[in-house]
Order: C-alpha cells, then structure tokens, then sequence
C-alpha cells in the first residue's frame, strides 16, 4: 500500500461517511483543496459551505448547524482554525456542539512554507478546552475510522492530519478503538515510545534501528490524545525503564504533557523524554529536511532515545 | 412605520403590559444578584418581548422542538431581560429568576444552552452570536426552511470582526429565515459608541453587505411587530432591524446612563427604579 497523506484519507472518509450520516455537512475557509474537504463537496454540493478566508465566522456557523441538529466538520489548517480560540471556547466549547474540527497541515513536517502556516500548538489549545476530544490518526485506515466514529460521538472534537504522506502502519483490517492506544511494536524493556501522527511510522522505524544496536524498544500508537489511554501509559511504565513521547507539535502541552501529568499524579517515577518542537518556531524547508533538523525523523528519533538510553 | 393614533391595539396593549411587568422584575433580579447590567438589559426587553409573545414559534414545554423558531442574545450581558421574559413564558419557575447569578444557578450571569432548556447558544464573548444563528439559519435550509433564527447584537458589539464575517456570509447563503437586531442604545463600558469606535453609517454598511434593512424605534410594538413581518416576507436576503433604543429605557435615572452599562442598583436605587416603573405601568394601564 503506498503512504498517503491522512488529509486525503480524511476527504475521501468524510466523502464516504455523508452517504451513511445524512446530517453530516462541512465548511471550509477557502483551504478546501488543501484540507481536502473539497471530496465531500464535490460529491455533497448542497452539504457544503465555503465561508471564505473566516475562520472565526466558520467556526460559529458550524456550532449553529450543531446546535440544529446537524454533524458539521469544519475544516482549515490546524493552526488557523484552532488560533480562533475564544470562538471555540465559547461557540464549540461551552456549548458541548457537535462540532468536528478539522486541522490539517500538522507540525513542522509541512515544510516550505514555515512556521506561519504549521500546526504546533493546536493540540495543548484544544486539550485545555472541557469536553474537547483530540484525535491525531497515524495512516489512512486510522482515519477512516476517526471519521466514521466522529460521525457517531458525541459533543465537540478535533481531529489533527498531516500534509505529508505517511506510511501505513496499521493491518489491512483495522477497527478504530476511540481513546485506546495501540501497541504496534511488542516489548520494550528499554523504551516505550508513545508517538502519535506521522511520528508513529518514524517511532517504528527508529525501534528497528536501536534493535540493531542492542536496545528492546517498544512503539505505541496514541491517536486518541485527550483523552488519554492512561492504563497503557501505566502498564508500560511497569515493564520499560523509559517512557518517551513523539510527536510533531511543541512538546509543551501536547502529548508528552499529557503523559507527563499521567506518570505524576500515579507516582510513576519512571524517566520521560518528550520529543518534539522544544519550545521554538517551525522552519522552511523540504519536508525532510525540517524533519531531519528538528530531529523528528527515525534517525532523529533513534539518536534521541539511544543519548536517553546510554 | 405609521404613527401610532389613539389606543393601541390589544395585541400591542399587553406586550406593553408584560413588558412594563418584566422591567421590574428585571430590576428586582439585578439588585437581588448585585451585579448584572441594567441598561443593556432595559434596552432590549420591549424586543424580546415581542417575538416571545407575538411572533415566534416555540413552546415553552417543548424546548428543544426541533421547529421551533430560534432567538440568540448575541449580546449575552442583556440575559436578565431574556431571564424575565424566559420565566414568563413558561419556560421555568418565576421563583428562579431570583437566583441569577447564585452559585449552582440555571441563570448564568451570561447564558449557557447546556444549563438551561430554551436557551439557544452560549454567548457574552461579543461577536459570536450572530455567527451561531447564522449556522442554525443555514441548517433550517437544509431541511427545507423549518423555522426562522432572529439574533439580536448589541451597537458596541459591532465593532467586533467577527460581526462583520458574518454580515459578509448571510447574504451569500441568502438567508431569508435570518432577522437580526441591532440593540442601537448607543452606550457601551467605555463611554458613547460613537466615540469609543463609530460604527456609523450603519445602514448603508449593511445594505452595501446586501442586507436589507429597516430602522424602527425598538421601544415601540408596532414598529417592532411590523418590521418583524417585513423581515419574514422578505426574501433573499436577511433582514438586519436597526432599533433605536434607550439604555436604561424606563427608569428615569439610568436612562441614556453609561455608568448603568454593568452596575447593579443598590436598595435605595432599586426601591426608586421600581416606583417609577410602576407609576409608568399604571399610566400604561398594566398590572405591576
């Protein structure tokens, strides 16, 4: 199966799910095209609004068709809808409005056109908002499965995809389990990663590299981040001497907080490193190379876990 | 609108007449709470009194009717009005009215749809509000055009961008089903609206959004009534009401008194507010 990017898998699952879900309908600020909301447009005309370069005025329409009753995904980049906060706060939020937010364009692995237009504080935002679920798929049949369950749950989510393709890291018949981690690489009795998004294919790919020199590195796939498989966090603090997150996001208020505030409150002393954007801005450059920079890719991974580990 | 000669009519005579009752009560709440905003709230009841009791659909019993019309205080610092109102209608006890405010209360100090049945959308950060109704317009449409969204926004909250996205947007989805009151009392925290940030000229701002527009005296049933009924029968396009109101409407104190914007009256204030509103229901011919 070749990689595909979750954006297009969130397009065509959103496109798929309209047939099933009659109340389903989407907005866009005119980033359609990009967030790929414009499949379900296309096949849905009458089901979708194209608002304009407005993302506060999108973000208050959708809680409106919620609060009449319909399943609106709203959609932009990540960093662009979820920069609306109070609109969220209020409108979304405070309303418990069925609302599914869609941020496309996750992190610094969009590349060229820098920091302005990456994702990488989307997640803490939404995490601290009541009720607020936050859901990063890691391939296209994880979000396939986001979207038909969005379609089903209940109150306000966002669901965080990538620009960039990512390589399948799921079985060919896969159910999505919302708020349930998932183990894709067994052991660990020197790391446990919990990795979520285009990380958790490099989180792989980064425990086959430390295999090789020696270390048992296990890889967990978290795309339910809020809220938080806390029992996998814990059983694998039992059986690991290092818990590390990874993700494409500032390591503050994303998923390593999440973790972090996990082993805390139960008193889990095992050690965390949290990898990710360290407190900075994103960079222009090519995919790979904003990657391999900000050391989000498997070598940067692996470099990362073995200096902990050594 | 045509001036109004001799008695008005019966439908008119007991908006005036519900109106004047829940001015005080009004009052009394906002002292009861010592907070809350008085003017704001005095300037908008005669139009909410007006499509609770004269031309919205909806049904106390049914709050969450799926046809029901809908109404978002998008300027949700007026809520006490909508309270008073609310509790009239039958929506809950007029014994809760009294607890606005209190820890554990229904009545927010501005309002939220998950606490309170009838109440549409959780407004009181400005700007929003219209937005939402927007959205809830859009999904009537969707379902064949079931029932009609009316919001009101306050003069200050115009200054918002938000307020102006969605100016830009309704006409574009031609939302016919959509009426939208400017509360235009001319006053918000920081002093006269045309000082603090002018929106004027505001009718020809929203007719060039291809609004179309009406401009009424909102203390007035008759201007109210009939510019609700030239909203509804016109299409196309939504209707923004500019109201021309008086903060404070009704008590000779507050009137056109910014510093009443977010101030509760204390008990000496109160027993004068209620006196005159009294004396002003008895001239009207209401009960008090």
């Amino acid at each position: 199966m070749p990689a595909r990017a979750t954006r297009d898998a969130f397009g065509e699952a959103l496109a798929k799910m309209g047939e099933k879900y009659p109340e389903v309908v989407a907005l866009d600020a005119d980033l359609a095209k990009s967030t790929k909301s414009e499949i379900f447009a296309k096949k849905f005309p009458h089901r979708f609004f194209e608002m304009g370069i407005a993302e506060a005025n999108m973000i208050g329409t959708g809680a409106g068709l919620a609060l009449a009753g319909k399943i609106p995904f709203i959609c932009s980049f990540a960093c662009f809808v979820t920069g609306r906060y109070d609109q969220i706060r209020i409108s979304i939020g405070y309303a418990q409005a069925n609302v599914r937010i869609v941020g496309s364009h996750a992190g610094v692995a969009i590349g060229d056109d820098g920091y302005s237009q990456m994702g990488l504080e989307d997640v803490a935002l939404m995490r601290a908002i009541p009720g607020m679920v936050v859901i990063q798929p890691a391939d296209d049949l994880e979000t396939e499965g986001a979207v038909e369950y969005l379609c089903r749950h209940r109150g306000p989510a966002f669901l965080r995809t990538t620009r960039q393709k990512v390589e399948r890291v799921n079985p060919e018949v896969y159910r999505f389990e919302f708020g349930k981690a998932v183990e894709l690489r067994k052991g660990g009795k020197d790391a446990v990663v919990f990795a979520t998004g285009g990380e958790v294919y490099f989180a792989l790919q980064a425990a086959e590299q430390l295999a090789k020199q020696g270390w048992d590195v296990g890889v967990v796939n978290v795309h339910t981040i809020k809220p938080l498989d806390v029992e996998a966090v814990l059983a694998a603090a039992k059986r690991t001497r290092l818990i590390v997150t990874a993700e494409d996001h500032q390591i503050i208020g994303g998923l390593g907080s999440a973790v972090s505030e996990v082993l805390a409150e139960h008193g889990v002393g095992t050690r965390l490193l949290r990898i990710g954007v360290r407190d900075t801005f994103g960079e222009s450059g090519t995919p790979e190379a904003v990657l391999a920079w900000f050391k989000l890719d498997a070598a940067g991974l692996a470099e990362q876990i073995a200096a902990a580990l050594s | 609108m045509p001036a109004t000669t001799g008695s008005p009519a019966p439908e008119i005579r007991k908006l005036q007449e519900i109106s004047g009752r829940l001015r005080i009560t009004i009052i009394e709440m906002i002292h009861k709470a010592a907070s809350g905003h008085p003017g704001g709230s005095l300037s908008a009841v005669d139009i909410i009194t007006a499509l609770y009791f004269a031309r919205m659909r909806h049904d106390p019993k049914r709050p969450d009717w799926p046809d029901r019309d809908r109404f978002v205080l998008s300027k949700g610092h007026g809520v006490p009005a909508l309270y008073a109102v609310m509790a009239e209608a039958g929506y809950f006890p007029k014994e809760e009215l009294m607890t606005l405010r209190e820890r554990g209360s229904r009545l927010q100090g501005h309002p939220v749809n998950t606490m309170l049945p009838g109440i549409e959308a959780p407004t009181g950060s400005l700007g929003q509000g219209l937005s939402v109704a927007q959205g809830m317009a859009l999904a009537s449409k969707l379902d064949g055009g079931r029932f009609h969204v009316y919001c009101m926004i306050g003069d200050g909250e115009m200054q918002e961008g938000q307020i102006w996205e969605a100016a830009m947007s309704a006409p574009k989805f031609r939302l016919d089903n959509l009426t939208v009151f400017l509360d235009y009392n001319k006053g918000q925290i920081d002093g006269p609206v045309a000082e603090v940030m002018n929106i004027e000229p505001v009718a020809d701002k929203w007719r060039a959004f291809n609004w179309n527009v009406l401009t009424i005296d909102g203390h007035d049933f008759e201007q109210i009534l009939g510019a609700i009924d030239e909203a509804k029968a016109t299409t196309g396009k939504p209707t923004l009401i500019i109201a021309n109101t008086v903060k404070g409407k009704g008590v000779s104190f507050m009137e056109h008194q910014i510093a009443w914007h977010g101030t509760a009256p204390n008990k000496e204030q109160t027993e004068k507010a209620l006196e005159e509103l009294r004396a002003l229901n008895a001239l009207t011919g209401g009960r008090n």
